[in-house]
């Protein structure tokens, strides 16, 4: 019997020109808890990574970090901000592959409750991140925008999302 | 995420565990872990990785705590993976360990995220966040798990390799 597959593969982008925003919409309500993964370069580097649910611009996202560059650990919050910073250490680089982030969002299609989810950020030459996010709204999430605002993720920039179903 | 293979650790331990010919027809390779060694009169030991035989060419960022006091963060040239434990922490426990590599095939540099921890009840814990790089652009065919300090992996340590794939 093969395995069975636990991240089912719901949409995927590879960069074939530098690009500011990358958006998935339509996000099917079927899994329980969706995982994003990304792999960036920037330009020009040193830029943040930043999320949006929804379309909603307001100020309705907020966020703990605990983060570490190599030298010092800091414990950083963000409150009532209009999109979701998943980096102020590991940043993209302006060399592909040198940054990587994971996003868990749990139960993020229920109309219930406000949306929390878990990020860590990497860069080996910056920093390392681990975040808790919350996003007010009992919307289920049904587009994810990530955005390099004022800059461009570099052509080669991989951004692929999964489902994973409960029991 | 599929399974692709399981190493436990038998009666005589193990100098390393390995994953070979590992299939190229995943985006990502996730590791779970779980680890102890029997490095000489230590609280903790330090797991370390080779990808293709190899344990040159790495680098890390990391966030250590302990349970007390302020976390620290440092930056390293080498395979670490932080923690797990040693024959003097307390008996029957093993630290996690978990592993994710995104574009484990690319042609480009490959940054991972690395978090282990080790939690025994006892005053002195050990947790590591890490931002890791193989400054490699060579496929990862293999991957393997020792002790940085060259000591056994004992019995029932066990690792599991996963893969998971795009849309």
């Amino acid at each position: 019997m093969p395995a069975t597959n636990t991240y089912d593969a719901i949409q995927s982008y590879t960069l074939t020109s530098a690009t500011n925003t990358v958006t998935f919409g339509s996000i099917p309500q079927t899994y329980t808890d969706l995982v994003l993964i990304l792999n960036l370069g920037s330009t020009p580097s040193a830029q943040l990574t930043r999320l949006r649910f929804n379309g909603d611009t307001g100020t309705n996202y907020s966020d703990t970090k605990l983060r570490g560059n190599g030298t010092t650990a800091y414990s950083t919050r963000i409150s009532n901000d209009s999109n979701a910073t998943l980096n102020e250490f590991a940043y993209a680089s302006t060399t592909l592959g040198k940054c990587n982030i994971i996003v868990n969002f749990m139960n993020y299609s229920n109309t219930t409750t406000y949306k929390t989810f878990l990020f860590r950020a990497n860069n080996a030459d910056l920093g390392t991140e681990l975040g808790a996010g919350l996003w007010r709204s009992t919307a289920a999430i049904s587009a994810i925008e990530v955005s390099n605002p004022g800059n461009n993720f570099l052509s080669g920039s991989t951004f692929s999302l999964y489902g994973i179903k409960a029991a | 995420m599929v399974k692709i293979q399981t190493v436990t650790v038998g009666v005589s331990g193990a100098s390393s565990i390995d994953f070979t010919s590992i299939p190229q027809t995943y985006t990502d390779l996730k590791i779970v872990a779980s680890l102890r060694s029997n490095r000489s009169a230590a609280l903790g030991d330090t797991p370390a990785l080779k990808f293709n035989g190899s344990s040159a060419n790495f680098s890390n960022r990391y966030i250590f705590g302990q349970g007390s006091g302020t976390p620290t963060s440092g930056a390293d040239a080498d395979s670490g993976l932080g923690t797990m434990p040693g024959p003097n922490a307390t008996a029957s426990v093993f630290g996690s360990l978990e592993v994710y590599i995104p574009n484990y095939t690319s042609a480009n540099n490959k940054s991972f995220s690395t978090e282990s921890v080790m939690e025994t009840n006892a005053t002195a814990n050990y947790m590591v966040m890490m931002a890791n790089l193989w400054s490699q652009t060579a496929a990862i065919t293999s991957i393997s798990i020792f002790s940085q300090t060259s000591s056994t992996i004992l019995q029932y340590s066990t690792a599991t390799l996963y893969g998971i794939k795009k849309a």
